[in-house]
């Protein structure tokens, strides 16, 4: 499992990072997109990885806290997942206003000049 | 009740601008006096904090606040600090808030929507940013005044905002995904988010863990040095502030402050020097990247042509200037320097953001405003028979209006280059003191940083009096008017300066005891765990009992 989700991670921010760098503003915002999925996940391995353990404990007396999962990297993910999504779409607004005020979607507002 | 005072300047600029989300534009009016009267009581909340900070350390008693939300005891769950730092910087953010806010009443506010509810959300985010003692709740509160800089930026529209802001939006979204990394890393090796918790910790990490709590601690920094605008992390920063409207530019002039506030906490708590293996880590690099953000602010400025884009590099300057004394106390440059540096993060933004405001006044004779209208018109297919009654500025115009406008931009100009009068001057004396007295720093390293203090000063000197010459002496036929409205919070800017540099004992007094407390990391990180909850302190009242 940790290998097939650091391999998830790696393979997602080198997408990610490749296509921030790319002139054209929608692979940016794709390569944005990737780059959060890739951190969120991230996120939620630094909560260590377990498999079917619960991440709220029972009321009451002492627990076992090795069988169960690690609740705060979860409420951080959430946290992340909202921001990021918010981000996002405002970034996306502010893409097709730089489309219809500049008619190009390169980042720069023009084509670069063909030698 | 009075314990309730620390999280009031997050919750009154809040309320005021989920408030003023209800109503549209039509009432602007109102929007303005409720945004007015917000931005205000922020201010007399952020005096009385002050004066919490300062008289509690003169009676040597408890002189840091503590707030636990929700009544948690300190590691577990969100605690705001107010330390002398932070008091420090809210009073800075509510002066230059109110600066700013007066001078948008006179034509910002029309160019757009929702202006005064993004306003007020950047100041949640800034005051939240401050107060806050948990990394996690940082990220939170840089989040939410990133959201409300975007918008603002955007305000007014037009294809060079738009432009910009897509480059400012896509380099920050960025920026918050190398700081979530860092975060979650601190968090992957040691299990805390508390700031306190982790100072406490660090002399204890196990070298196994150690490079990877250093690099989740790297990570962090990066995302800070590109808030806070240092080179080679900046150039998207020149372009982005220039855009802005400028009550906006002068609010982004404490937003780069806001990066090396963080990077000034958490490289003071957490790499002190009881902190282990990891003391003093990355003092060079800082000093390095500092004194090469002076260099290029400075030759920005020198080159600009301008003055929105000098004032951008001189916003840039001021960032390096700090960033290099941060890794120089981090290398043991000693409280005085740090107190000198703290006095002059007092005094620059102030004078920066006094300049952002006279960006639109001093080149209304080129058509600054006049231009951009007719752009953003010409895109809509209107006629460019923009400005109208409606885009004019409000409020009466003053007759000796240039030659007020020409005296401010004289002070100012003392003020950011440093030179007697002004308060700039006070906080590099003392920076240079506290530079050659103490021994702990290399001689070559501190006969650099005060060359360079000097030069970029000079550097800033020829830009700004270039610029003003052209304005004010080899420009005869100035005619156009200058509003009330727009010179009386410049005026304010500069007294409020001018005050500072009267009462700089009091100024430097206060700003010495903030650096001693810096260096005292324990204090803070102990009364943090110790902090008492309201449920220990009093018994429980027969409502609370279900």
């Amino acid at each position: 499992m940790e290998i097939v989700l650091s391999l998830a991670i790696g393979v997602l921010s080198a997408s990610g990072i490749w296509l921030i760098l790319r002139p054209r503003s929608f692979q940016v915002i794709v390569g944005l997109c990737l780059l959060s999925y890739a951190v969120n996940l991230f996120i939620f391995s630094m909560g260590r990885l377990t498999l079917s353990a619960p991440a709220i404990m029972p009321k009451g007396g002492f627990v076992d806290p090795t069988r169960y999962a690690d609740p705060l990297p979860q409420a951080l993910v959430l946290t992340a997942i909202v921001i990021s999504f918010a981000t996002t779409a405002l970034f996306l607004v502010v893409l097709i206003a730089s489309r219809g005020f500049t008619g190009t979607d390169h980042v720069d507002g023009r084509e670069r000049e063909q030698p | 009740m009075s314990q309730h005072l620390i999280i009031a300047p997050i919750l009154i600029p809040f309320v005021a601008g989920a408030l003023m989300l209800l109503y549209d534009d039509r009432q602007r009016a109102a929007k303005f006096w409720l945004s007015l009267i917000a931005t205000g009581l922020t201010l007399a909340v952020a005096v009385a904090l002050l004066m919490r900070a300062k008289l509690g350390a003169s009676e040597g008693a408890e002189n840091i606040g503590f707030y636990l939300l929700g009544d948690w005891a300190a590691p577990m769950a969100i605690v705001l600090v107010l330390d002398h730092l932070a008091a420090m910087m809210l009073l800075l953010t509510s002066v230059l808030a109110l600066a700013s806010l007066v001078y948008a009443r006179a034509s910002w506010h029309r160019q757009g929507q929702h202006y005064f509810s993004l306003f007020q959300f950047l100041l949640v985010g800034l005051n939240g940013a401050f107060l806050t003692g948990d990394l996690f709740n940082l990220f939170v509160f840089f989040e939410v005044l990133l959201a409300a800089s975007y918008g603002l930026l955007l305000h007014g529209s037009g294809q060079v905002r738009v432009r910009a802001g897509l480059h400012y939006i896509a380099i920050n979204l960025a920026a918050s995904l190398l700081l979530l990394l860092g975060i979650s890393l601190i968090y992957g090796v040691t299990g805390t988010l508390n700031m306190a918790h982790l100072a406490s910790m660090m002399p204890d990490i196990d070298a196994a863990n150690r490079p990877l709590l250093q690099m989740g601690l790297a990570l962090m920094g990066v995302a800070f040095l590109v808030k806070a605008g240092i080179w080679p992390l900046s150039f998207w920063l020149p372009n982005a502030y220039m855009a802005a409207a400028a009550p906006v530019g002068a609010m982004f002039a404490i937003m780069t402050k806001v990066g090396i506030y963080a990077i000034l906490r958490l490289t003071m708590l957490l790499f002190a020097a009881g902190s282990g293996p990891s003391a003093g880590l990355g003092a060079g690099l800082l000093i390095g990247l500092g004194m090469a953000t002076v260099v290029f602010g400075m030759l920005g400025v020198l080159a600009s042509q301008s003055l929105g884009r000098i004032a951008a590099h001189a916003v840039i300057l001021s960032s390096g200037t700090m960033l290099a004394v941060t890794g120089l106390a981090l290398a043991g440059g000693g409280e005085w320097m740090l107190a000198g540096a703290l006095h002059y993060m007092v005094a620059s933004p102030l004078a920066a953001g006094a300049l952002f405001l006279m960006v639109e006044p001093m080149s209304r004779d080129d058509g600054g405003i006049a231009a951009m209208l007719a752009l953003t018109a010409e895109i809509y297919g209107a006629k460019a028979d923009l400005p109208s009654d409606d885009d004019g500025p409000d409020g009466p115009a003053i007759a000796a209006g240039p030659a007020l406008l020409a005296a401010c931009f004289a002070l100012c100009l003392l003020a950011l280059a440093g030179l007697p009068p002004m308060p700039g001057f006070i906080g590099k004396l003392t920076m240079i003191q506290g530079v050659f007295d103490t021994a702990d720093t290399s001689p070559w390293l501190g006969w650099a940083f005060v060359a360079l203090l000097l030069v970029s000063g000079f550097a800033t000197l020829i830009g700004l009096a270039r610029i003003g010459i052209q304005t004010f002496w080899a420009n005869d036929d100035r005619d156009s008017p200058v509003m009330a409205m727009e010179i009386a919070p410049i005026m304010a800017l500069i007294t409020v300066l001018a005050v500072i540099s009267i009462e700089s004992e009091a100024v430097l007094r206060y700003t010495d005891r903030t650096a001693q407390a810096l260096h005292q990391t324990s204090r803070y990180a102990q009364g943090v765990l110790t902090a008492p909850r309201a449920d220990d302190a009093q018994p429980p009242t027969p409502e609370d009992v279900p």
